[in-house]
């Protein structure tokens, strides 16, 4: 059973958002503006090298998967669906880093990039993911930082 | 120097150990009978060793599930005391065109019939004997038997009358995204054939080549089995062997493959 301390808070903002109930409800709400976001997701900066390890780890970004990052070498099998992402901090603003990683679709409506911060609108989750984000607010935000170091 | 693969493939037979062969043949346009139009066969994306492989039945691997099949056909089953070869007799006649044809509506059981639901619907009704599990040794080996018998045919489905309703639903299916990961058939298959994902080179995703031996299983398996290991890489809840999903999939992309040779058993990585 909840002790009534965790219980309350998520009572509260379970009618709070009770107005506008979609299924991304649990998730931090960010605006998009000029195919951006500008605010952290979590109020703070990221951590780069904490964003290295969810970029490289399979089961969280897998970004290796579609990108080649010549920094990253190191570790085998860069595929090649994706551009390179070599000097992508160049190319774009951290916001629009951000929303490319939480919701590529936002972008792109046809793209095979995952949204890594979205719930909504998926059909036929694994029993394990669902509702779940691929990555938290925090791993966002740590990646979005550690982007932005490729220059 | 430039061959195309009918000619390879005589030359694999006739020197199992020609390997410069396949290597110069690796970037050469013209794929033979592989490559039908803009369609290609897995067959063409694979390693030159994987291709030697499967052209040269004495190497293939999955031979040995064909050969069991061809056991399990005059082998006699099930309470009416009859085998396969009792009212079928020579597979090499009767069965030859089945890959070729399957999945086909059936008027009389009201429903498509791939080559696994026919061969149960013949254990159960003309034997009287146990259905298959989809996944068994024993459908796999009987699967790879009959579809072999197909050898070299071009893939030719039938999509109207009544298969109509299946083609649409599985070529619903296809372009769906699904799982978390939320990608549909096409993103990888159709979007993106010919790219590399990690370490993978992404085919066209055709099926002509099943029962396939894949590399990576060290064993053949079923359309419906590499259905689901497809949706559960995008984090997607799979259906079940045999489903009428899956059955509709297997329609639509089957006719994807309109024209390509029937290669069972094929060899995959
Ligand atoms: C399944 C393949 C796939 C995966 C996995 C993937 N991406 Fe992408 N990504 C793409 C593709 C394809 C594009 C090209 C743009 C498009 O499709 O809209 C892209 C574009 C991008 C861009 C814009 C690059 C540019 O130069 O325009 C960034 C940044 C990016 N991805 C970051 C990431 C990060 C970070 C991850 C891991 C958290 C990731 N991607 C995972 C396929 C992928
Ligand atoms: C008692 C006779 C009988 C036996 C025994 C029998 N079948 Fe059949 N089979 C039929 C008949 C009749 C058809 C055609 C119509 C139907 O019943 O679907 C058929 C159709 C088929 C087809 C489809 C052929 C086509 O051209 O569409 C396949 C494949 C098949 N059988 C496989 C098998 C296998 C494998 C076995 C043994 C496990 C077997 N059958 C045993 C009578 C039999
Ligand atoms: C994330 C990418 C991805 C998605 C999405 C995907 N597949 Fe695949 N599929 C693969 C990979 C990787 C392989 C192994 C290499 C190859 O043959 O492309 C494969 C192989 C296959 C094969 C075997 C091809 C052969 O020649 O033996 C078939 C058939 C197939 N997929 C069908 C499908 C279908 C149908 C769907 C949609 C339900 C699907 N795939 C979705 C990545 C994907």
């Amino acid at each position: 059973m909840p002790s009534l301390k965790s219980f309350i808070p998520a009572f509260a903002a379970a009618t709070l958002l009770a107005s506008v109930a979609t299924a991304d409800d649990h998730l931090v709400k960010y605006e998009v503006v000029d195919y951006g976001i500008a605010k952290s997701l979590t109020g703070k900066a990221g951590d780069p090298a904490a964003g290295e390890k969810a970029f490289v780890n399979r089961k969280q970004g897998n970004c290796l998967a579609c990108h080649q990052v010549t920094k990253l070498s190191a570790h085998p099998f860069h595929g090649e669906i994706g551009p390179s992402l070599d000097g992508v901090a160049e190319r774009y603003e951290e916001p629009q880093l951000r929303l490319q990683v939480v919701n590529a679709k936002a972008i792109n409506p046809d793209t095979i990039m995952p949204a890594f911060y979205r719930t909504d609108g998926f059909h036929r989750v694994l029993k394990k993911f669902k509702d779940k984000t691929v990555l938290t607010a925090q791993q966002v935000e740590d990646i979005v930082a550690y982007l932005k170091t490729f220059k | 120097m430039k061959m195309n693969w009918k000619q390879v493939t005589f030359v694999a037979a006739a020197c199992a150990v020609c390997a410069s062969v396949f290597v110069s043949s690796a970037n050469a346009a013209d794929w033979g009978q592989y490559e039908v139009d803009d369609r290609r066969s897995g067959f063409t994306y694979m390693t030159d060793e994987s291709r030697a492989m499967q052209v040269d039945s004495f190497q293939n691997p999955g031979m040995i599930w064909v050969e069991q099949g061809a056991e399990l056909w005059t082998e006699v089953n099930g309470k009416a005391g009859k085998s396969c070869a009792s009212c079928h007799e020579d597979a090499t006649a009767a069965m030859k065109g089945v890959a070729a044809r399957y999945p086909v509506y059936d008027e009389g059981a009201k429903t498509l019939q791939s080559v696994e639901t026919q061969i149960n619907h013949c254990l159960e009704n003309n034997m009287q004997a146990e259905p298959y599990k989809w996944e068994s040794t024993e459908m796999l080996s009987m699967t790879s038997f009959i579809n072999n018998q197909s050898l070299g045919m071009p893939v030719d489905v039938k999509i109207d009358g009544p298969a109509a309703e299946w083609y649409e639903k599985g070529k619903a299916f296809y372009y769906e995204r699904r799982g978390q990961l939320d990608m549909a058939c096409k993103h990888c298959h159709e979007d993106n054939a010919g790219g590399i994902i990690r370490a993978n080179t992404l085919t066209q995703g055709q099926v002509n080549g099943f029962p396939t031996y894949r590399l990576k299983w060290q064993k053949v398996g079923s359309i419906h089995r590499r259905f689901r290991g497809c949706n559960k890489q995008v984090r997607s809840a799979p259906f079940g062997y045999g489903s009428d999903e899956y059955l509709a999939l297997e329609l639509y992309v089957k006719w994807r493959g309109r024209g390509l040779p029937v290669e069972t058993p094929a060899v995959r990585n």
